[in-house]
C-alpha cells in the first residue's frame, strides 16, 4: 500500500516508536530512516515476490517484514497481518466467552480433593465447547469449528471424564451422534413425507439409527413398516423383540452387562444362522449389523461417513465392554479397514487415532501444526493442565507446555487493537514468563485518549509495575506539553513522580508568567497541595504565585516574609532574580515592611549585591533597574540600621 | 439476579443508554443505545429488548437484546445521550460532537449534524469527554478544558469557555436549566453559570488535600444541590453543592475506576454504580425512621405509590438519608448486580425496573427487574 519505501541496503531492522504504531525507524547498515505508516489504507498483504523476506519485527498492531535481496537496488516494507482470524467479529466472541471461563477455571480453590474438581472441570469443558458450538451457528466456514469441537469432546470423553469401560461405549455413542446431525433431518424429512414407508430414505434411516444404537427410534420406524406389511408381521415382531432386548450398559455392572450381552448376541446368531429374516434383505442387514459383522458395516460407509463411527458402531454391536485401554487397537484397524488403502490419513484422522491412543502430548503437537490459531491448544492444555494430565515437559526455555501455548495466544491477543485486555488475564496465569511478557507488550498500547491510558495504568499499576507507569505518564505529559495544555502535562508528570519534567513545567510556567504578566491554570497551582514538593522549581512556581496572591490580598507582611525565605532557601532559578528583585522593590517602600522586616532588607542586599557583580558580566540587565533596586534598598537599609540600633522600650 | 445473561457483541461497550419513555405511558423501556469504542471500526447502535410481557411471564429469551441497527462512528464514543425519542447525541475521541438520528420506520440510522472539531488541541486530537442534553441544548466537555455550549438546531457553537480548566474534563451534568457541573482529572467539581459571562467557575469544590481525579457526576433527581461523585479511587462522594467545600458522604465503593454513578430517576434511594473493578452496585439507602418514606414530610397523601416521584417540597428524611453525616454500612445496603467477576463495566443506565450496563468483555447485561 502506500507504506512501501524504497532503501537501498543490506541488512534492516525496524523498530517502531513506543505508544505511536504509525511511526517506525528502519535502521540499516547506510544509516537509518524515519518512516510514517498510514495505518487506515493498508490490508493484509501475501509475500508474493521473488526476494526472500524475512521477519524482523513485531508491534502491537502489526508485525513488518522487510524483504530485499542483497546489493538489489531497493526494498520494500511490508505490513503483514498474520492471525487474520481474530478479526472477525464472530471469533471475537468466541475469546471473550471463553477468556470468562478461562479466568473462572484459574480461580478454582486448589484445596479441593480431586473428586470434586472433576465434574467441576467436565463441566468447564463443556462450557467452552458450547462457546464454540454458538460460534459454529453463526459462521459460515464451519469445517475448522466442527473439527476443534470433535477434537474437544472426544478429549473430554476420554481424559477429563476419563470414564470407565462400560459407560466408555455410551459416551463415545453420544460422541458420534452429536456429530452426525444429518439423520435426523433426513429422517425428520422422511416421516414428513406422505407415505414414509414408500420414501426412498426410509431404509437408509432405520439403518443409520440402527448404525448409532439408537434403537427406540429404529423400533418407531419400523412399525411404520409393520402397520402395512401383513405378510412379513412376524419377522417384523421378531426384529422388534431383538431391538428391545438389546441391554443398555447404563444399569448394570460390567460383569453383568457382559453376561445379559452375551446371551442377547447369541440369540442375534442365532435368528442369523436359523434365516429367519432371510425373505426380507432389509432385515436380514439389519441383524447382520446387530451381530456386528464387519463386512456389513463396511458396506455402509457412506451411512457411516466416517471411519471412526464405523469404530464405534463395531465397538457396540462387537465390544462394548471395551477398556479405554484397548481402544486403540481397534482404532487403527477400523481406521485402516474404513479408509482406501491408498490415501493417506487427513490431519484429523491422525489426530483422533493420537487421542485413542491416549498420547495427550501427540495430539497438542499436531493440533497446534494442524491449526493456525493457538486458541483451542492453549484452552485444552491448560483444562488438561489443571486436571494434572500433562507431564511436566520442560521445553528448552524453561516455561511447561501450558505456559509456552497461552504465552504464544496471549501474544496474538495483544496484537489486535482491541483485544488486549483480555491477554492481560492470561499473562497474569502465567507464573513464570507471564509478567515479563506483560511488561513488554503493555508499553506498546497505543494511547489515543486519557481513558484508555488510564485503564492501562489501573493493569500496571495494579500488578506493580513502576517503570511502565512512569514510562506511560511521561509520554501523555509530553503529549499535553506539545498541545501546550501545561496544566494537564503538570499533572500527569506528578503522577509518574517526574521530577525532571515537572521542573521542565515549571520553567514553562514561569516563563509564560514573565512574558504574559499573569499565571495561568490558577486552579490547578493552587490546589497542588504535597504534590509541590516533587521539584524545587515546581515549589518554586507555587509559593511565588502564593506570594503574589498574598500581596494582591494587601498581606504585606506575609508576602515579605514569603519572599524572604524565597529567596533564602535558594530554590529560585537565577533567571528569575530579577524579577524577584523587582517585585521586592514596591514591598521595601511599604513602610510596614521595612518597620518589621529587616531581615528583608538584609536578604535583598545581598541577592542585589550579587545581581550587580553577575550584570557585569551579563549585559542584558537592565541597569536602571539595577539603579533603582540599590536605592531602594540602600535607603531600606538605612532605616533598618536605624531600627535596629534604637533601643525601644 | 436472575435474568442478567451476558450477550457477546463483538466490541467492547463505552457506554449504554435507554431512549427515554414519555412521561404519560407506565411502560418500561425496550430501546436502548450503545457505543463501543478502541475498534479500527467504532459503531452506535441500537438494540430492542423486546416489548415487556405480562409480569410474571418467563421471558428470559425474549430479553435477549437484538440489534435494531448501526452506524459507523468516527473514534471511541466516549459519550452517548438522547436529546430526544429519535435523536442522539454523541461525544468522540477525535473531539467531534455528532447528532445522529434514528429513523424508526425504516430502522436506519443517519448523521443530523456534526461539530467536527469542537474539541481540538493544536498538535493532537482532544478527545471530547461528555455530553450532556436539555433538548434544544447540548453541553460538551472535553480533555481540552473546553465548554461549549451548542444549540441542536444552530450551525455553530452557541458559547465557548475556553480554557475553562487547565486539566482535563471528564464529565459534565445540568445542575440547573442555565447551571452546570463539570468535574476534572485533578477531583474538583466546578459550578458555571451560563448566565454569566466570565470564563470562571462560580465555585469549585474539592476533597481538600486529594487530587484524585473524578470520572463521573450524577444529580439527585428532585434535589438539585445532591450530586453524586465517583472517581480514580472508587470512592463514591455525595455533595451538598450549597454547603461546604467538602462532601457529606465518603463511601469505599470499588477497588478500581468507578466511571459511571446514577441515581434512579423515579426512586432516587436507589443510586448505582459501576467500575474498572468489573462490578456493578446497586446501594439502596433505607429512610431513618420506621415509617415509610411517602407519609413523612410535607405532603400527607396516603394515595402516592412508592414508585411516583417524591413530592416536589423535598422530603426532609429522603435527602438526609444521602447526606447522612456518617452513613454507616448499617444504613446502606449494597448488592452486586452481575453474575461473576468480568472485565471493566464501562457504563450503566438505569429505567423503570431496567438496567442495562456493558463491559470491555464485550458484553452487554441486561436486567428487567431490578429491584426499585
Amino acid at each position: 500500500g502506500d507504506s512501501s519505501d524504497h532503501i537501498a541496503c543490506l541488512h534492516i531492522s525496524v523498530v517502531f516508536a513506543p505508544l505511536n504504531s504509525q511511526l517506525c525507524i528502519c535502521l540499516c547498515n547506510q544509516g537509518f530512516m524515519l518512516c510514517t505508516l498510514r495505518l487506515r489504507q493498508t490490508l493484509c498483504l501475501c509475500l508474493t515476490h521473488t526476494h526472500t523476506p524475512f521477519l524482523t519485527c513485531f508491534n502491537s498492531y502489526l508485525p513488518v517484514c522487510v524483504s530485499g535481496a542483497t546489493g538489489s537496488g531497493s526494498s520494500l516494507i511490508h505490513v503483514v497481518r498474520k492471525d487474520e482470524d481474530i478479526y472477525s467479529p464472530i471469533l471475537r466472541k468466541l475469546f471473550n466467552e471463553s477468556h470468562h471461563i478461562f479466568v473462572g477455571l484459574q480461580t478454582i480453590r486448589e484445596d479441593l480433593p480431586s473428586k470434586n474438581k472433576k465434574p467441576q472441570f467436565v463441566s468447564i469443558s463443556k462450557s467452552y465447547r458450547s462457546v464454540i458450538r454458538a460460534c459454529m451457528e453463526e459462521l459460515q466456514q464451519v469445517s475448522i469449528l466442527l473439527a476443534i469441537e470433535l477434537i474437544w469432546n472426544l478429549c473430554e470423553v476420554l481424559f477429563i471424564d476419563a470414564v470407565p469401560a462400560g459407560s466408555l461405549l455410551l459416551h463415545l455413542l453420544d460422541w458420534v451422534r452429536l456429530h452426525k446431525a444429518d439423520v435426523d433431518e433426513k429422517a425428520r424429512e422422511v416421516l414428513q413425507s406422505e407415505s414414509p414407508v414408500e420414501h426412498h430414505g426410509y431404509w437408509d434411516v432405520v439403518v443409520s439409527y440402527v448404525l448409532q444404537g439408537r434403537l427406540e427410534e429404529a423400533r418407531q420406524m419400523l412399525a411404520k413398516q409393520a402397520a402395512q406389511q401383513y405378510a412379513d408381521k412376524n419377522m417384523y415382531k421378531l426384529m422388534d423383540n431383538l431391538l428391545s432386548k438389546m441391554p443398555p450398559g447404563s444399569i448394570h455392572t460390567l460383569t453383568e452387562f457382559d453376561v445379559k450381552w452375551r446371551h442377547w448376541h447369541e440369540e442375534v446368531d442365532r435368528c442369523l444362522q436359523d434365516k429367519s429374516f432371510a425373505s426380507n434383505v432389509h432385515l436380514e442387514l439389519i441383524c447382520k449389523i446387530l451381530v456386528g459383522d464387519e463386512d456389513t458395516l463396511l458396506e455402509h460407509k457412506e451411512l457411516l461417513s466416517t471411519w471412526y463411527h464405523f469404530l464405534v458402531t463395531r465397538l457396540l454391536f462387537a465390544h462394548p465392554t471395551i477398556k479405554p485401554t484397548e481402544l486403540h487397537y481397534y482404532a487403527q484397524s477400523c481406521m485402516a479397514m474404513f479408509l482406501d488403502s491408498r490415501s493417506a490419513p487427513e490431519t484429523l484422522d491422525s489426530i483422533l487415532l493420537a487421542a485413542f491412543d491416549f498420547d495427550i502430548h501427540q495430539v497438542i503437537k499436531d493440533c497446534s501444526i494442524a491449526l493456525n490459531n493457538w486458541w483451542f491448544v492453549a484452552h485444552l492444555t491448560d483444562l488438561l493442565d489443571h486436571c494434572k494430565l500433562l507431564q511436566s515437559h520442560n521445553l528448552h526455555f524453561g516455561s511447561n507446555l501450558r505456559e509456552f501455548l497461552l504465552l504464544e495466544y496471549a501474544s496474538g491477543l495483544f496484537n489486535h487493537h482491541s483485544l488486549w485486555q483480555l491477554a492481560v488475564d492470561y499473562f497474569d496465569h502465567c507464573p513464570e514468563f507471564g509478567r515479563v511478557y506483560l511488561e513488554l507488550h503493555i508499553e506498546r498500547v497505543p494511547l489515543d485518549t486519557e481513558r484508555k491510558a488510564l485503564k492501562v495504568l489501573r493493569i500496571c499499576e495494579q500488578r506493580q509495575m513502576p517503570e511502565q507507569v512512569r514510562s506511560i505518564c511521561k509520554i501523555m505529559a509530553k503529549r499535553a506539553l506539545r498541545n501546550n495544555r501545561l496544566g494537564s502535562a503538570l499533572s500527569w508528570s506528578i503522577r509518574a513522580k517526574d521530577a525532571a519534567f515537572a521542573t521542565l513545567i515549571s520553567e514553562r510556567f514561569l516563563q509564560d508568567y514573565c512574558t504574559r504578566g499573569t499565571f495561568s491554570d490558577l486552579d490547578l497551582i493552587d490546589n497542588l497541595g504535597p504534590a509541590m514538593l516533587l521539584s524545587d522549581r515546581l515549589t518554586f512556581l507555587v509559593k511565588y504565585h502564593e506570594f503574589h496572591k498574598l500581596y494582591g490580598e494587601k498581606c504585606f507582611t506575609e508576602a515579605a516574609k514569603l519572599l524572604l525565605s524565597l529567596i533564602t532557601a535558594k530554590i529560585a532559578p537565577r533567571s528569575f532574580w530579577m524579577t524577584l528583585l523587582t517585585d521586592a522593590l514596591p514591598l521595601l517602600e511599604q513602610k510596614e515592611v521595612s518597620q518589621t522586616h529587616p531581615h528583608l532588607s538584609l536578604g535583598l542586599y545581598d541577592l542585589t549585591v550579587i545581581c550587580v557583580f553577575w550584570s557585569f558580566q551579563e549585559e542584558d540587565i537592565e541597569l536602571t533597574k539595577v539603579e533603582l533596586l540599590r536605592l531602594a534598598l540602600a535607603r531600606n537599609l538605612a532605616k533598618a540600621i536605624v531600627k535596629e540600633g534604637t533601643v525601644d522600650a | 439476579m436472575e435474568s442478567t445473561n451476558a450477550k457477546y457483541v463483538s466490541q467492547k461497550i463505552s457506554k449504554t443508554r435507554w431512549r427515554p419513555v414519555s412521561s404519560s405511558a407506565l411502560q418500561q423501556p425496550h430501546i436502548f443505545a450503545t457505543g463501543s469504542w478502541d475498534n479500527e471500526d467504532n459503531k452506535i447502535s441500537i438494540w430492542s429488548i423486546g416489548d415487556h410481557g405480562l409480569p410474571g411471564m418467563e421471558d428470559e429469551l425474549e430479553g435477549d437484546p437484538q440489534l435494531l441497527c448501526e452506524y459507523r462512528h468516527d473514534g471511541d464514543v466516549l459519550d452517548l445521550q438522547f436529546l430526544d425519542q429519535d435523536r442522539i447525541v454523541t461525544a468522540s475521541s477525535t473531539g467531534a460532537v455528532t447528532i445522529f438520528h434514528h429513523h424508526q420506520n425504516s430502522q436506519t440510522i443517519s448523521v443530523a449534524r456534526q461539530w467536527a472539531r469542537a474539541h481540538r488541541n493544536p498538535c493532537d486530537n482532544a478527545p471530547c469527554t461528555g455530553v450532556v442534553c436539555n433538548s434544544p441544548e447540548i453541553v460538551t466537555v472535553g480533555e481540552d478544558g473546553r465548554i461549549i455550549l451548542f444549540r441542536a438546531d444552530q450551525e455553530g457553537a452557541v458559547r465557548i469557555i475556553e480554557n475553562a480548566d487547565s486539566n482535563s474534563i471528564h464529565a459534565v451534568t445540568f445542575l440547573r436549566t442555565t447551571e452546570i457541573l463539570t468535574v476534572n482529572s485533578i477531583g474538583q467539581l466546578k459550578l458555571w453559570d451560563f448566565r454569566q459571562q466570565s470564563s470562571s467557575p462560580s465555585q469549585i469544590l474539592s476533597l481538600t488535600g486529594d487530587r484524585v481525579p473524578l470520572h463521573c457526576v450524577a444529580r439527585h433527581p428532585n434535589q438539585q444541590h445532591i450530586v453524586a461523585t465517583g472517581g480514580q479511587d472508587g470512592m463514591l462522594c455525595v455533595w451538598d453543592v450549597r454547603q461546604g467545600n467538602t462532601p457529606f458522604s465518603l463511601i469505599e465503593a470499588h477497588s478500581a475506576e468507578m466511571w459511571e454513578v446514577h441515581f434512579h430517576p423515579t426512586n432516587p434511594d436507589h443510586l448505582f454504580t459501576c467500575s474498572e473493578d468489573g462490578s456493578l452496585l446497586h446501594w439502596e439507602t433505607a429512610s431513618h425512621s420506621d415509617m415509610p418514606s411517602f407519609l413523612q414530610g410535607g405532603r400527607n397523601n396516603s394515595m402516592i405509590s412508592r414508585s411516583a416521584m417524591a413530592p416536589a417540597g423535598g422530603n426532609q428524611s429522603l435527602i438526609s438519608a444521602w447526606l447522612a453525616g456518617d452513613s454507616g454500612k448499617g444504613r446502606l445496603e449494597t448488592t452486586h448486580m452481575l453474575p461473576s467477576q468480568t472485565l471493566s463495566v464501562n457504563s450503566l443506565d438505569v429505567l423503570g425496573q431496567c438496567l442495562v450496563c456493558g463491559t470491555d468483555e464485550e458484553a452487554i447485561f441486561v436486567n428487567r427487574q431490578v429491584p426499585v
